[in-house]
């Protein structure tokens, strides 16, 4: 038997999706077609998901596919975390050490990166955003925060 | 009336201010969009929050409108000089204007392209202005079962546009409607699937979800394989097409505009479809169609004119009904409901200095990106060789922060990587994003005219077919059904797809 791998997967991505929702909807009041409470049109489109994640799977076992492809595992190691990293520092360290971090290590997802070109570019960028974005915008961040001892 | 409408316009966007918000938006749009590996939804998901920062919504809306086209521009730059769309609508434009680059005659290329979107926009301008007053006075006497149907139209409109599997394309468009509802039920105030977490219960950020399924997944996806781009061109001479060349394109470009201004205005991405059907039309009517793929001027001339006119004309269903034609014009919306702008027809009426505005300053924005473009062009081809790695951090960066602006919710910054995550795994699994977002961002309205329209009619399913207009809205929508399902239909799409991939 063949089975295309993408396709069953992204028939499992979206029953999972459509299970969480309908679930989710089942918890709340869902009312009459009259007045429709709040779980009534979600519950309705996660079942419409549901089915439409179930013949994506079901194709799946009928063709076969191109393979998926390699993921690059070292771009998302690097680039998914980089706005987390900004939100867990920003607060903390304020936003020129914040916004440094960042984009330090996001430089680092590509393996060209050399550790010289990407501290140059940390802090042009963090430079070049300040002075647009803090002093340019006015948007009301803090330069330093209270993790480094500023009030 | 017109005349009166169009002087307003003109005289609002044409205020110093205006004028400088349009040229930056111009400027930034085709500078991001000649920088390889980010399209224009990307490139306004990222730019939309700094226009926040602007007070006026007028000016804010101008600058995003040339931030679109400019990109549009933009990529149909790299898509000659590289064979690198920066977006799928000049895929085709890629096709015979990369040829025409490596016979030497990448100025000409260019050239016509840049004309041919002058005309198309210019042209396709004077439609939206012509077209969006009575559309409006249409959408007037829309109740809420007929928004409900025209948005059951939009969606399926845009699947039947998307390309690759249909079900997979009805698919990203349900889980963006789900994702469109997390937040708060406005009707009874009930939490809805923002996992306890109190952040979340104004529903989650377009923005965010935006950039991540656009921004970080194209990003991930240029991660892939990290190749040398390799600049055809280093220099471009003779800028001036040949009398030959004017006698070529103008008919092209004619036939184009009209395409583009058909099909732009069909929700889930006309622009590309006129390209690629342009482009199939020329071949058609070409005396030597051996020469198509080959460096053709006629496939520059067409595709670009069409997908120029498309662009414009895509703001018709935007500004009239408040329907997103394309994730391009969901961000609009988006950005309209952030300044405050309630999308749909009586932005015609309480706001006409907005409304035509935004229509006169398409035209301005077309004048700069002629002026600026082909001058300019010594400094985009330069701009082309800054090596993609040192891009991406920088565009990481703005992203962070320009999402946080947004709302100053860190829990935002959250959405995005989740975002990017899921939304480059999908991408990966070939299902279109697109729909996604179009789904997204009509979610919430489409719950809310549903109920209306059911409170209204008492519970009664059947006022969807039984009012008139809604009842054609749902027949159209289930001839697109019929149609993209049609065996040969479904051939031909794959066909026109193909090239897309």
């Amino acid at each position: 038997m063949v089975i295309d791998r993408a396709n069953a997967l992204c028939g499992a991505i979206f029953i999972a999706f459509g299970a969480y929702f309908g679930l989710n909807s089942l918890g709340m009041e869902l009312g009459t077609p009259f007045r429709m409470g709040p779980g009534f049109f979600p519950l309705f489109l996660a079942g419409i998901l549901i089915v439409l994640g179930l013949v994506i799977a079901i194709q799946a076992i009928r063709v076969e596919g191109d393979p998926i492809g390699s993921f690059p595992l070292r771009g998302m190691a690097f680039i998914l975390p980089a706005p987390v990293i900004f939100a867990l520092t920003l607060k903390g360290l304020g936003f020129v050490p914040s916004i440094f971090l960042t984009t330090l290590f996001a430089s680092f997802a590509s393996t060209r990166m050399r550790v010289p070109t990407a501290l140059a570019l940390a802090v042009v960028m963090t430079l070049f955003t300040t002075i647009v974005f803090v002093y340019g915008l006015n948007l009301p961040f803090r330069l330093f925060g209270p993790w480094l001892g500023q009030r | 009336m017109l005349y009166d409408n169009l002087s307003l316009g003109f005289a609002t966007a044409s205020t110093l201010a205006n004028l400088g918000f349009c040229f930056i938006g111009v400027l930034l749009g085709t500078l991001i969009g000649v920088l390889p590996g980010i399209g224009p939804t990307a490139t306004i998901a990222m730019l939309l929050p700094i226009t926040f920062q602007i007070g006026d919504p007028t000016s804010a809306l101008i600058m995003l409108a040339g931030i679109y086209y400019g990109a549009q521009y933009g990529g149909s730059t790299t898509a000659i000089l590289i064979n690198l769309p920066g977006e799928s609508s000049s895929a085709v434009t890629a096709i015979d204007g990369y040829q025409m680059a490596r016979k030497g005659r990448a100025g000409a290329a260019l050239a016509t392209a840049a004309i041919g979107s002058f005309i198309a926009g210019t042209v396709s301008t004077f439609l939206v202005a012509l077209l969006a007053p009575p559309l409006t006075g249409i959408a007037l006497q829309f109740g809420a079962a007929e928004y409900f149907s025209l948005m059951i139209l939009g969606l399926i409109s845009s699947i039947a546009l998307a390309s690759g599997s249909i079900v997979k394309a009805l698919a990203m468009v349900v889980l963006g409607l789900l994702l469109g509802l997390v937040g708060t039920d406005i009707y009874s105030g009930t939490p809805r699937f923002n996992l306890g977490i109190r952040e979340y219960s104004d529903g989650l950020n377009f923005v965010a979800v935006a950039v991540g399924v656009f921004g970080i997944a194209e990003i991930l996806r240029n991660l892939e394989d990290e190749h040398e781009r390799s600049v055809a061109v280093k220099k471009v001479s003779s800028l001036w097409p040949t009398r030959e060349d004017w006698r070529r394109m103008a008919a092209p470009i004619l036939r184009g505009t009209f395409l583009g201004s058909a099909l732009g205005v069909l929700p889930g991405g006309g622009a590309i479809l006129a390209a690629f059907a342009s482009y199939t039309v020329e071949k058609r009517v070409s005396k030597n169609p051996g020469e198509f793929g080959k460096g053709a001027i006629e496939g520059v001339a067409g595709p670009e004119s069409a997908n120029n006119a498309g662009a414009q004309t895509s703001f018709i269903p935007l500004l009239t009904l408040g329907i997103p034609a394309n994730p391009v014009m969901a961000l609009m919306i988006g950005a309209m409901i952030i300044q405050g702008i309630v999308p749909g027809p009586n932005v015609a009426t309480e706001q006409p200095a907005l409304f035509w505005g935004i229509i006169a300053s398409m035209w301005i924005g077309n004048v700069m990106l002629v002026v600026l473009n082909l001058p300019l062009v010594g400094l985009w081809v330069k701009l082309l060789t800054v090596p993609y790695y040192v891009l991406f951090p920088i565009i990481v960066g703005f992203c962070s922060i320009g999402i946080y602006s947004v709302n100053s919710n860190i829990f935002d910054l959250y959405s995005v990587a989740f975002f990017g995550f899921v939304g480059y795994v999908l991408v990966k699994l070939r299902c279109e994003p697109a729909p996604l977002l179009l789904g997204f961002v009509l979610g919430p309205l489409l719950e809310e005219n549903l109920r209306r329209a059911m409170i209204l009619s008492r519970g009664d399913f059947s006022t969807f077919v039984t009012r008139p207009i809604s009842a054609t809205l749902l027949i159209l929508t289930v001839a697109v059904l019929v149609v993209v399902l049609l065996p040969s239909v479904r051939k031909k799409r794959e066909e026109v797809f193909v090239d897309d991939e």
